[in-house]
């Protein structure tokens, strides 16, 4: 009745109209444009992931690689048990490197100078290169003047150069017959075909090129010669002159044709290996050249073709921390087949160290384990206990409400606030062990508590009432429909967000430096009032030291943490997935 | 539409279920506010012994607000006031020394939608005699399990999985065991609010029998917005509107022979 005549007039809608259509094609375009962007911003991130994960492992994998020389080595009486006795505490006083040295020196029976040994026993070889040969001759005593093989480390040093990031090596055969005026000493080794012309070649092209850059240089001082004041032209104009005959001499050399070349310190070494021995070349022709012996040659015959190999170290020796000598030493370990690679446990084994070759996570791993279960232990009844007071219990009035938003602006403070808090109560206040698993995770503790109760209130929250109410109905007790029926249907969301929390707390470095973690600790913590370190803490100590060989550490390091952390957000998945209720 | 929504009373209807029944519960002068809403209005009603009472009224009229003063679940609510005098077997159930788990254990009540707890259909009914403390032995809660699911005519299409979720049930089945969990605290009275407003026409049957056969043991009180799921399964009717009882009698009279004007309007459908 009423409704014909309240009913609104028809509007006729021509969707096949030109403006219609520009409309739904205007709205597809805008959809798509939306979905190219939400594509866009994904792949955008994942490449950062892909970038940051695989920068990472390609830093980190050699940390897990480690070489070591195995090798027969003969204790005698005297270097480790001078006084006879055979017990684990005589042993232990033994002079077990004098043993490794020993060894070594049995393929190296030149190396007699004194500076030339500590080149060879202390630049190439681990302090820790003893403890293997130690370790078995304690289990075994009897073995005192036999042969043992044992493992002996190498020095970090030696490591990178057999990870092959010393330098670049590149190895040919020669292709003349060679001969050799001595062997020891300066020799002077002649090949009958061009073998040296390639690298005549690349030296000169390298001086050509720096005689380009002094002409520049010698132009542009040149150039501000108008403008400089009357009394610093004839410095001025004395280094333009320096310029323009360093620049003729390099030229001069560089267009040379035959003639030599010197090789020093700043230019890619060339090695010569011959007859059993190694020559460093000094002076080099196309078909000559004089060098230095490195390993003396067994004889000074002449040398077959394809018999001899010529080696240049790419990285001039200069820049880097091996020399030529200690290269050609660690060739020839390589060469008698000492040489062998494998997974380094150590770096999970054993703790921190001032030897890279020696330094390990397992102090880390301990104290960071011992840290999250004080963590753990005081934030999971306490969180929890809390979230359930305030969101089951608690009269609503001001104070709850003071307490609630005090809890979520804590959530907000940095964390090394919490650290100054914690030097300030737990250190000064009741004098707790400084740098100690305890006191890290009391702080923790407080850092991560907001967290949970949070979390823990959302999942009690998320608890329909109709659960409460089926609870009450049947004359449950308060308590009892909370700790029957509310609390097992929130612990999938309380137990991810105790997870979250404590992965949050397993990566945190800022309060811990504050409690005294960031020290120096070789020995592995047993205890919780120990001094430790943690996981995070090792990282940032290592990523601030000088030695190449722990910039791989330190992306081992960070490797092992973020392994840990995804294992923790997967348990947490994973618990979420399998107490899920449906109701 | 009239006819259809009046069935034929003295068919469904025994007679006996007049209102000569002593009254189980009954309420005076109760007056409810939620902060400062006055939602029930100086309530007098008295609900007899063993028979099925239904409170009709539109949304919002005070009928589920005053069911849920009977177990006192509306203490949960902070805001909520209740002011007046409800007895239960002639005890005061608003007074101080009366445990309300005690009462809530005497009252047992049915929710609009069926809310089982996430556990296994035995552990569903057997929460309630747990707490409680009912049974002494394994045996004795096994027996009351089966005994309640019978009443609830459950039993034989759950007899077989007990150990599953309860949640796994269809609807009707659900709140069919949802009157299981709460007949086995053995209570005196059950509140239904809206029953079988979640379910379909034949488990709103299945539920609707049951209540029927309910009554011989229980006192039963079923708010509900079917004027024809009133007349078919109460023999005493109650109608609210804005908080106050307009109007209560035997169902009979109150669907053929309404008193009052609104009364007549509401269940002829004029409005609500």
């Amino acid at each position: 009745m009423t409704d014909a005549v309240l009913a609104p007039p028809r509007r006729k809608h021509d969707l096949t109209s030109l403006e219609a259509q520009a409309r739904v094609r205007k709205r597809y375009a805008a959809e798509s444009r939306f979905k190219f962007l939400g594509v866009a911003a994904i792949v955008f991130a994942a490449l950062f992931i892909v970038f940051l994960v695989s920068d990472i492992v390609m830093k980190g994998a050699p940390a897990f690689i480690e070489h070591r020389l195995t090798m027969k080595l003969t204790p005698t009486k005297e270097q480790v048990a001078a006084d006879g006795k055979t017990d684990r505490a005589s042993l232990l006083q033994g002079d077990w490197m004098a043993v490794v040295r020993s060894g070594i020196q049995g393929y190296f029976p030149e190396v007699t100078q004194r500076s030339q040994r500590s080149k060879l026993y202390n630049e190439l070889i681990s302090t820790g290169a003893d403890v293997d040969i130690r370790n078995r001759i304690i289990a075994n005593p009897s073995l005192i003047g036999q042969p043992v093989e044992a493992s002996v480390l190498l020095s970090d040093d030696a490591d990178l150069y057999f990870k092959g990031s010393v330098t670049r090596r590149q190895e040919r055969s020669g292709r003349g017959v060679a001969s050799v005026s001595g062997t020891t000493g300066d020799v002077q080794f002649v090949s009958n075909a061009n073998d040296f012309i390639s690298d005549m070649s690349r030296i000169r092209g390298d001086l050509s090129r720096a005689a380009a850059l002094a002409r520049l240089e010698s132009s542009r001082l040149k150039a501000a010669l108008e403008t400089v004041a009357a009394d610093r032209r004839s410095t001025l104009e004395t280094q333009i002159n320096d310029q323009v005959q360093k620049a003729s001499e390099l030229e001069r050399r560089g267009l040379a044709v035959g003639g030599t070349e010197m090789i020093g310190d700043n230019t890619a070494s060339i090695l010569i290996k011959a007859n059993g021995g190694v020559i460093k070349v000094t002076e080099l022709g196309s078909q000559s050249v004089s060098g230095t012996v490195l390993i003396p040659l067994k004889s000074n015959t002449q040398v077959k073709s394809g018999e001899w190999q010529i080696v240049t170290l790419t990285t001039p020796e200069g820049n880097r921390k091996l020399s030529d000598q200690q290269i050609s030493w660690l060739d020839r370990m390589k060469d008698e087949g000492l040489v062998s690679s494998g997974f380094a446990w150590r770096f999970f084994t054993s703790g921190d160290s001032r030897e890279p070759e020696q330094a390990g996570i397992l102090g880390g791993l301990i104290g960071s384990a011992l840290t999250m279960l004080v963590t753990l232990g005081l934030c999971l009844p306490i969180g929890v206990g809390a979230a359930i007071y305030l969101e089951e219990f608690a009269p609503k009035n001001r104070l709850t409400d003071i307490v609630e938003v005090n809890i979520n602006n804590l959530a907000a403070v940095p964390s090394i606030v919490f650290g100054l808090l914690g030097l300030a109560m737990f250190l000064n206040t009741f004098n707790m062990p400084r740098s100690s698993p305890l006191v890290g995770g009391l702080v923790l503790a407080l850092l991560v508590l907001p967290t949970i109760i949070i979390a823990s209130r959302a999942a009690l929250k998320a608890v329909p009432p109709s659960i409460r109410e089926a609870a009450l109905g049947l004359g449950a007790s308060h308590q009892q429909a909370v700790f029957h029926h509310v609390l097992p249907l929130a612990m999938p969301g309380i137990l991810t967000g105790t997870i979250i929390g404590m992965a949050h707390a397993l990566g945190e470095t800022a309060p811990l430096l504050m409690i005294g973690m960031v020290a120096f600790i070789i020995e592995v913590p047993n205890s919780l009032v120990q001094s430790a370190t943690v996981l995070p803490v090792q990282i940032y100590l290592w990523s601030d030291l000088p030695e190449a060989a722990f910039q791989a550490k330190t992306a081992g390091a960070i490797i092992v943490l973020l392994i840990f952390l995804f294992c923790m957000n997967g348990a947490a998945i994973w618990l979420r997935k399998k107490f899920e209720q449906r109701w | 539409m009239d006819t259809t929504m009046k069935p034929d009373f003295q068919a469904l209807q025994p007679v006996s279920a007049e209102s000569s029944a002593p009254a189980a519960v009954v309420a005076r002068g109760v007056n409810v506010y939620y902060g400062t809403k006055h939602a029930i209005k100086e309530l007098d009603v008295d609900i007899p012994e063993k028979a099925v009472t239904a409170f009709i009224g539109p949304s919002g009229c005070g009928k589920s607000t005053f069911l849920r003063c009977i177990n006192r679940m509306n203490d949960t609510i902070s805001i909520c006031k209740v002011t007046g005098k409800i007895t239960l077997d002639g005890s005061d159930i608003y007074d101080k020394s009366l445990d309300v788990v005690q009462l809530r254990a005497r009252v047992g009540m049915v929710f609009q939608k069926p809310n089982p707890f996430p556990k296994s259909i035995y552990e569903n009914v057997a929460y309630g005699a747990r707490i409680h403390g009912l049974t002494q032995t394994k045996a004795d809660l096994d027996q009351l399990v089966e005994e309640s699911l019978r009443r609830a005519s459950l039993w034989e299409e759950v007899k077989d999985r007990l150990d599953q979720t309860g949640t796994g049930l269809s609807g009707g089945q659900q709140q069919r065991l949802c009157i299981a969990r709460a007949i086995a605290v053995s209570p005196e009275v059950i509140l239904m609010d809206e029953p079988c407003s979640a379910l379909d026409p034949i488990a709103t049957a299945k539920i609707e029998e049951l209540i029927d056969e309910l009554r011989r043991n229980y006192t039963i009180i079923i708010v509900t917005h079917s004027m024809q799921q009133a007349a078919r399964v109460s023999q005493k009717t109650a109608f609210f509107h804005l908080g106050t009882l307009v109007e209560e009698g035997p169902t009979n009279t109150i669907f053929t022979a309404p008193r009052d004007k609104r009364t007549q309007d509401y269940i002829t459908g004029r409005f609500g």
